[in-house]
């Protein structure tokens, strides 16, 4: 059995100890060594792409060509868009519907299955099955469902005879949003009863023995111990929930096309279109960095709200 | 969106130099024909032109050293494919393009000036003159035309003599369109499944592509010449609109009209379930064998007739490294051979107003007359045109809402925003 060493074997026979150099003494220049790998993850992934849009929203921004500095234009004409400023009112709008059927959805699911009993597993790998489908799909998928023409919602609806026609899904703008609200609902409400479900079991059973041995009731019990203890995972939910909102795209997109009249257009899709449609690169960088900023100055709001209740 | 360093900026522009020089050193068919010497382009396509693309491509690939790679990308994401690989300079070697975008693609640079190149070929005189039109920018051509598609009325003549219309005779007026439409429905469609005729209500692109040559068959316009003021709240576009609006308000389009987005639009009337409509000449090599179909121009309100000419445009891409390759690709896609041989053969429309007469056209009168719409119909240019007419979200498709389905008083109101989105 051989034994390696990774000091000089001189070093060793005097019987010195190395000393590392200045540098690396300090605990502190070993974190940073042990962190710089993802530090440089980080840093390629998220950081440089973040100056790079800031970069790009003080620039006139061509396809092919140079850019030229034209600061502060690109900010300045957001406020003439008016198609971004009635997005920002749908957007919260919608932010608002959404984050509070999905959470009272998510946490009515969670709390059906939160047991273990007989078939529970069934119900739960159901509710959580759309949430394995691809958003796009889920949308395409919709769309493909609540056609007038050729999806099946519509005669089954009919037949039953809850309605005498045809319901136009998308065919009006309360219509189309809330047709929306379901797909959402129907796509995210299993993914957030995880989450709610991983913090109901995560609250001790003895806590709620001793309730019951104190003679609280169901309702006493929900709210004063399971709503509590459930707190920072709701709030998470909540934080995943805003977030994913706020920056809506996919579904607006395949699914209402922004329709009918620019009543379903959300942030994103104004983001989109100034890109791609009216290929000014510079006034989609400028937007990005205004909802980057509104988002990282919720979330910090939430955090703290967070932290402050526990 | 990826930002350039300005190292990968000086190298594309000295690729830009080298192209255009290159560009300028070659031309003609014999200079292309030098230029089969094995190379592997790249191509991008649209769906909605997908089946002539391969066409065309298959008969090069089967004919030539050179090869071309084909890509079809769906069409509602044809334009941010494009701006987002131009933006990372990975445009493919040549790429077709929706006819109405390619003024706002030569503006951004997006093809290479090909002028010297067209104007040695024999032929550049009966290339189709709309298509041409909009690939010159400031006199230097950048586009050749690639694929055509015609708007035209399409009528069911089974569906006609069942409801004693005469399947023989279309309508030549916007008039008797709406007539015939109305026929039809009120003898067939009471159970629903039949309608008089159909159109794209909420899609932007459809309007533009089946009401405006009924402005432009009555004699007037849309547009003025420069694509910078729209016409659309004047007659003869308001009198076209009051037609498809009584037509809806009376139940003769089908019931989904209001909401028809775009990708079905042209989906019912091969099942049968519509009496006439505006349809793509492009449809009627794809229509059911027993189908009997009747063609007409799209007429004005009292008569005339026009078409849109729409389909592709072709040029090669900015930053292709075979621009000499490219060009004897492209030179072949409108050559005798290629344009008799797979074009015409296919009952597609051709791209040179000289050879409409061949062979093929005309044995089926119908091509024929689609042919020879090519010179009388027109293109609309405008260098904003997809912003302000082809985005959901653009200006247009809110006027024609109003003016179709809403308040049609609104019109001045947002004929000043689609004015306003083609200054910017």
């Amino acid at each position: 059995m051989s034994v390696t060493l990774d000091r000089p074997p001189r070093e060793i026979a005097r019987g010195s100890t190395p000393s590392p150099p200045p540098w690396w003494r300090g605990r502190k220049a070993q974190g940073w060594l042990y962190a710089t790998p993802t530090a440089l993850i980080v840093g390629v992934l998220f950081v440089v792409p973040l100056i790079l849009v800031v970069w790009m929203s003080l620039h006139r921004w061509p396809l092919l060509g140079g850019a030229t500095f034209n600061a502060p234009d690109n900010y300045t004409k957001i406020t003439d868009n008016p198609l971004f400023l009635d997005s920002v009112f749908f957007t919260l709008k919608y932010t608002v519907i959404v984050t509070v059927l999905l959470s009272a959805t998510a946490l009515g699911l969670a709390l059906l299955v939160q047991e273990r009993r007989p078939g529970v597993g069934f119900f739960r790998t159901a509710f959580f099955l759309p949430g394995a489908v691809g958003f796009a799909a889920a949308a395409l998928l919709f769309y493909g469902m609540l056609n007038n023409d050729f999806g099946p919602i519509d005669p089954i609806l009919q037949t039953l005879g809850i309605t005498d026609e045809p319901v136009k899904w998308i065919g009006s703008p309360d219509a189309a949003l809330f047709s929306t609200i379901a797909l959402v609902l129907w796509r995210f409400a299993g993914f957030n009863m995880l989450i709610l479900l991983t913090g109901l079991q995560a609250i001790p059973v003895e806590v709620y023995e001793a309730a019951r041995s104190d003679g609280a009731n169901r309702w006493q019990i929900f709210t004063r111990i399971t709503l509590p203890l459930l707190r920072p995972t709701i709030a998470l939910m909540l934080i995943l929930s805003v977030t994913g909102s706020l920056l809506a795209f996919d579904q607006f997109f395949i699914f209402t096309n922004g329709g009918p009249d620019n009543s379903t257009v959300s942030m994103v899709m104004v983001v989109y279109r100034e890109a791609f449609f009216r290929f000014d690169l510079g006034g989609a960088a400028a937007i990005s960095v205004v909802l980057l900023l509104a988002l990282v100055a919720l979330n910090v709001l939430q955090m703290r709200v967070l932290r402050r209740s526990q | 969106m990826t930002p350039r360093s300005p190292r990968r900026r000086l190298a594309g522009v000295a690729l830009l130099a080298l192209a255009a020089v290159t560009a300028c050193g070659g031309g003609g068919q014999q200079d292309a024909k030098a230029a089969d010497q094995g190379v592997t382009i790249t191509m991008w396509t649209r769906a909605a032109t997908q089946a002539q693309s391969e066409r065309l491509v298959a008969a090069y690939n089967n004919s030539h050293k050179n090869q071309v790679k084909l890509t079809v990308i769906p069409t509602d994401n044809y334009q941010p494919r494009i701006a987002s690989a131009a933006g990372a300079r990975q445009l493919p070697d040549v790429f077709a393009a929706d006819v109405i975008f390619v003024p706002n693609y030569t503006s951004q640079g997006l093809f290479l000036d090909v002028t010297d190149r067209v104007n040695k070929l024999p032929f550049k005189d009966s290339l189709a003159p709309s298509h041409m039109k909009l690939g010159t920018r400031e006199g230097r051509l950048h586009t050749l035309p690639h694929t055509l598609d015609l708007s035209v009325w399409f009528w069911n003549k089974d569906l006609y003599a069942k409801a004693g219309l005469d399947p023989e005779k279309g309508p030549t007026t916007l008039k008797e369109f709406a007539e015939q439409a109305t026929a039809v429905d009120e003898k067939l469609g009471k159970d629903g499944k039949v309608h008089g005729t159909f159109f794209g209500g909420n899609c932007g692109g459809c309007y533009v592509f089946t009401f405006w040559p009924s402005v432009w068959a009555a004699g007037g316009q849309v547009m003025n010449a420069e694509g910078t003021a729209s016409l659309n709240d004047q007659a003869p576009m308001t009198d076209v609109f009051k037609v498809y609006r009584d037509l809806y308000a009376k139940g003769v389009t089908g019931p989904t009209a209001k909401e028809e987005q775009g990708p079905t639009w042209t989906g019912f009337f091969p099942k049968g379930e519509i009496g006439v409509m505006p349809m793509p000449s492009t449809t009627l090599g794809t229509m059911p064998a027993d189908m009997k179909i009747g063609v007409a121009p799209i007429a004005g309100p009292d008569g005339g007739e026009s078409t849109f000419v729409g389909g592709d445009s072709i040029g090669i891409s900015a930053t292709s490294e075979h621009a000499d390759a490219a060009w004897e690709f492209l030179a072949w896609t409108v050559s005798d051979e290629a344009q008799v041989e797979v074009m015409a053969k296919n009952k597609d429309v051709l791209a040179r107003t000289d050879l409409s007469g061949n062979k093929y056209s005309s044995a089926d009168p119908r091509v024929v007359l689609i042919n020879s719409l090519v010179a009388k119909g027109q293109t609309p240019y405008a260098p904003r045109f997809g912003e302000t007419f082809n985005d959901p979200q653009g200006p247009w498709l809110r006027l024609a809402r109003e003016a179709v389905f809403g308040d049609a008083a609104k019109l001045p109101q947002l004929n000043a925003d689609i004015n306003k989105s083609l200054q910017q």
